[in-house]
């Protein structure tokens, strides 16, 4: 029983629930404002680095390979305790979403831009020779094409920034995980670290699953 | 004399070190049918696609459409616009209906209304025969009728001239009279055709002029009888023995 008592303990988790509960919307907060900001900032770097002149698509991948090779921990760290340094003070919020913003969308570049080329070049060419201008190329042919191929690595890249959110913790963000060690200091108990593994399993484990379904679709979809 | 719809001087293609077209000169008249007839290899395709500026093309080289020059800027939609084209490999818009195909550029590029484009493309599915699968997908139709789908896009932006690449190569063989009744209809009506090709009956039987290629430049050109019954080059010669008779 002592297990029981140690690790499961339903009163101390009863008690640390509302706080958990916060934490979960913290978590939560963070990140959709980072998956949302990284699609967009995701989208416009690949549309930059396949159509851009030569120094911007430069640029664009150099971004785009620092950003995927930095630890987001230290990322984290850089931008909340060294930014400060420059005249840059970012609350513990946005520091944790400007971090995980600027490698989601670093990856999300990546897998849109494989999406695009992934279109077969006839699709380019037809549409171009109707008479498209580069835009209606862009969002009435290719993109609507490429979105089906890219869904199953988007939702891989949520399932990532979901999970790295607990890094805010690191910044005094008052984030699921942070909730935990709280209300476990409090109580003298590790059940509230139990209980958020437990949450963050209940939110993520959804989302693998159906990534695991959209892929077997897809794999079935094609001949 | 009436101005040539599309005058082509000095056309020069390269890719490295291949010249793929040495400096070709051609006008095309307004209602002619053209067909461009030769081997693998020989630049006829790289020709038409110089056209609509889908290769681009080296300097020095020359092409207007109606007027309008052919080179990259803003111009060049709306020369594109005017100039109808269709593919060996069709490349309808798979996530479209064939409707939709049809009218997306109407829509866009004319900036017609959705009603409007929507009963223009009704009538041209009519027109090559695929009015009863509308709303279907292109995957859902055969070659021969995706084809057809392919020629009623290409004519829903009213096209000054339309090209044709090879457009009964990718089709099984029982597919190919089908295109080529619709493509024959056309030229009935007066439209424009630049028809790069390698069916010598359609030739003969619908062009105006047919222009035989080889090595990137124009070997002879001629009305269909003086191709096809006394052509006077030896290479002409050698590409017709070897196409025609077997």
């Amino acid at each position: 029983m002592d297990l029981f008592s140690t690790f499961f303990n339903i009163p101390v988790l009863m008690q640390s629930l509302p706080q958990l509960m916060n934490g979960l919307l913290v978590t939560i907060g963070i990140g959709a404002t980072s998956i949302i900001a990284g699609l967009i900032g995701g989208l416009f770097l690949a549309v930059l680095r396949l159509y851009a002149g030569p120094v911007v698509t430069g640029l664009v991948r150099a971004y785009i390979d620092v950003f995927r090779s930095i630890p987001l921990l230290v990322l984290l760290i850089i931008v909340y305790y060294a930014l400060p340094f420059v005249g840059i003070r970012l609350s513990p919020f946005f520091s944790a979403v400007t971090a995980l913003t600027l490698v989601s969308a670093a990856y999300t570049a990546e897998i849109f831009r494989a999406g695009i080329e992934a279109i077969p070049k006839g699709q380019f060419e037809a549409s171009a020779a109707l008479g498209l201008s580069n835009r209606y190329i862009m969002t009435d042919v290719i993109l609507p094409q490429a979105i089906r191929i890219v869904i199953p690595p988007l939702t891989n890249n949520c399932i990532n920034v979901l999970k790295d959110t607990a890094l805010a913790s690191v910044v005094a963000m008052p984030d699921l995980l942070k909730q935990a060690t709280q209300a476990q200091a409090l109580s003298a108990n590790p059940t509230p670290l139990i209980g958020a593994a437990v949450i963050y399993l209940i939110l993520l484990l959804p989302m693998v699953r159906y990534v695991a379904h959209l892929e077997k679709r897809f794999s079935r979809g094609r001949s | 004399m009436k101005a040539p719809l599309i005058k082509i001087s000095n056309l020069r293609k390269t890719y490295g070190q291949f010249v793929a077209l040495h400096g070709i000169d051609l006008d095309i008249a307004q209602g002619e049918v053209l067909c461009v007839v030769g081997p693998s290899g020989s630049g006829k395709s790289t020709l038409i696609r110089c056209i609509n500026h889908l290769e681009p093309f080296e300097a020095g080289s020359e092409i207007t459409v109606d007027g309008i020059p052919v080179r990259p800027g803003p111009d060049l939609d709306q020369v594109r616009a005017e100039v109808g084209m269709v593919f060996q490999s069709f490349n309808l818009f798979p996530h479209m209906t064939v409707l939709r195909n049809v009218m997306l550029a109407p829509i866009r590029v004319r900036k017609m209304s959705e009603a409007d484009a929507e009963k223009r493309a009704r009538d041209l599915l009519e027109r090559v025969g695929i009015s009863v699968q509308a709303d279907k997908y292109p995957a859902q139709l055969s070659g021969g009728q995706q084809q057809r789908v392919a020629i009623a896009r290409a004519l829903a932006m009213e096209p000054k001239v339309l090209l044709f690449d090879e457009p009964t190569s990718a089709l099984d063989p029982e597919m190919v009279g089908e295109v080529l009744d619709v493509m024959k209809k056309l030229a009935g009506t007066g439209v424009t055709m630049v028809v790069v090709t390698h069916e010598m009956g359609f030739a003969r039987q619908v062009a105006d002029r047919v222009l035989f290629m080889d090595g990137g430049a124009i070997i002879e050109a001629g009305t269909p009888t003086e191709i096809f019954d006394a052509p006077k080059e030896e290479r002409t010669r050698n590409f017709l023995h070897a196409v025609l008779d077997h």
